[in-house]
């Protein structure tokens, strides 16, 4: 693989059809790459993530080429965290997640979004992502277009494009309270969906 | 730890979302690290963050993306978790101590009034984000908010309207709420504190120096 151009040879095994793959086998696939770091597996994560992170950094209002190098920092990031990939404690859609979101912040504010470590994950007695893993997105998307409108806008204000709750009540000419409830409903019905395993 | 007051889901939704000021997230993440009933309610907000982004229409990306990246990674070290220093102070739980030298006594205090002083986290920003250490008996002044308010103890505790809170407590409040923390500790209380938008004081001294604090 070493002596071909890059890319030549992956470019045809990707072609099998994607579509066909749950949640959890994209889990199964970002495992295996934090095995064995094999650049066809990358190749085919790519092939699927790329254009949803993509998606998500330009509603975030990432433009142009920013969005396009945002982009491959978060997939470069991939290939380099992968051997820290655990798929008891999150789905590979969670941790590429957390990975565009920070990667973004990270980008747009020039400073570093404050974390919990991972160190502290993987040490906690407490079972981490417990059911996170039964969370399919189809399963989700569902669930949000079960919430009433105004549930599902406020969660999709924050997740897309990334507003504070003053900025949501701002925009919706609504108090800071309301948007804190409706926020707060719109979570609740969505675990109760999942399982009801996160009940404070 | 015991830990009786907790984050509100509403803050936690809009961590994950990353839609949090600095200073806010610096308060959720440092509570989150020693908080393991709010660190789950967090992971699943991430789940839900996951869910989302795999029900996003795909973006067309470069052509050449994908070969770019391939003739990188065999150059690419693979990347480590930094740990935490071996001699941290256990006081600063770990997302704070990224931005903290030494021990909470060793920090550089500016005193409002006496008995009352703040240390500022190294950003700017539409609100406030500083750690505040209040001498027992010492109250903090009245005062209400047009935005969210939060508050982690990390030393020594407080009373307010709300309850009492402890170390690795966090007061998350907003709006709808005037209050007025007494310190009830024999030691110093020492919080850290952020606001997504300025303090409003409600007494007349309050806002007298309000100019002179900064909030």
């Amino acid at each position: 693989m070493n002596n071909r151009p890059p890319g030549e040879d992956l470019e045809n095994i990707v072609q099998i059809s994607q579509a066909d793959m749950a949640s959890s086998d994209w889990s199964d696939l970002l495992a295996s790459l934090s095995e064995n770091a094999d650049k066809r597996v990358y190749a085919r994560l790519f092939h699927h993530f790329a254009p949803k992170v993509k998606a998500y950094i330009v509603r975030l209002g990432v433009n142009g080429g920013a969005a396009e190098e945002v982009t491959q920092e978060v997939m470069l990031s991939i290939w380099r965290k992968a051997h820290m990939y655990h798929p008891e404690k999150a789905a590979a859609s969670t941790w590429i997640f957390r990975l565009a979101r920070n990667q973004s912040i990270d980008w747009m504010r020039k400073q570093k979004y404050p974390l919990y470590s991972l160190e502290e994950w993987s040490d906690t007695a407490a079972e981490p992502g417990q059911g996170e893993q039964e969370v399919l997105s189809d399963r989700v998307a569902k669930a949000i277009s079960l919430l009433p409108e105004k549930q599902s806008q406020v969660i999709y204000m924050s997740y897309f494009e990334g507003r504070s709750h003053g900025d949501i009540a701002s925009r919706l000419d609504i108090p800071l309270g309301s948007v804190k409830s409706r926020i707060r409903l719109a979570s609740e019905k969505l675990k109760q969906i999942w399982g009801g395993e996160y009940e404070h | 730890m015991n830990i009786n007051h907790h984050l509100d889901d509403a803050t936690l939704i809009s961590y994950s979302a990353g839609a949090l000021s600095q200073g806010m997230a610096l308060v959720v993440a440092t509570h989150i690290s020693i908080c393991d009933q709010c660190r789950q309610l967090a992971e699943a907000n991430d789940a839900l963050g996951g869910a989302l982004l795999e029900s996003l229409d795909s973006e067309k990306v470069g052509d050449t993306m994908l070969a770019n990246l391939l003739s990188q990674l065999d150059d690419q070290p693979p990347e480590t978790v930094t740990l935490a220093p071996v001699k941290r102070d256990p006081e600063i739980p770990v997302p704070l101590s990224d931005y903290i030298d030494g021990s909470l006594d060793q920090l550089e205090w500016k005193r409002i009034v006496p008995g009352v002083a703040y240390y500022d986290m190294p950003w700017e920003g539409r609100g406030v984000s500083r750690l505040l250490r209040i001498a027992p008996g010492k109250s903090m002044l009245a005062h209400t908010h047009d935005g969210n308010e939060l508050t982690m103890v990390l030393r020594g505790s407080f009373s307010d309207e709300v309850g009492r809170f402890c170390r690795g407590d966090v007061a998350d409040l907003d709006d709808q709420i005037e209050h007025q923390p007494l310190v009830d500790s024999e030691e110093d209380c020492i919080c850290l504190i952020a606001t997504d938008a300025p303090l409003r004081f409600t007494t007349l001294f309050g806002k007298l120096v309000q100019p002179i604090t900064g909030f």
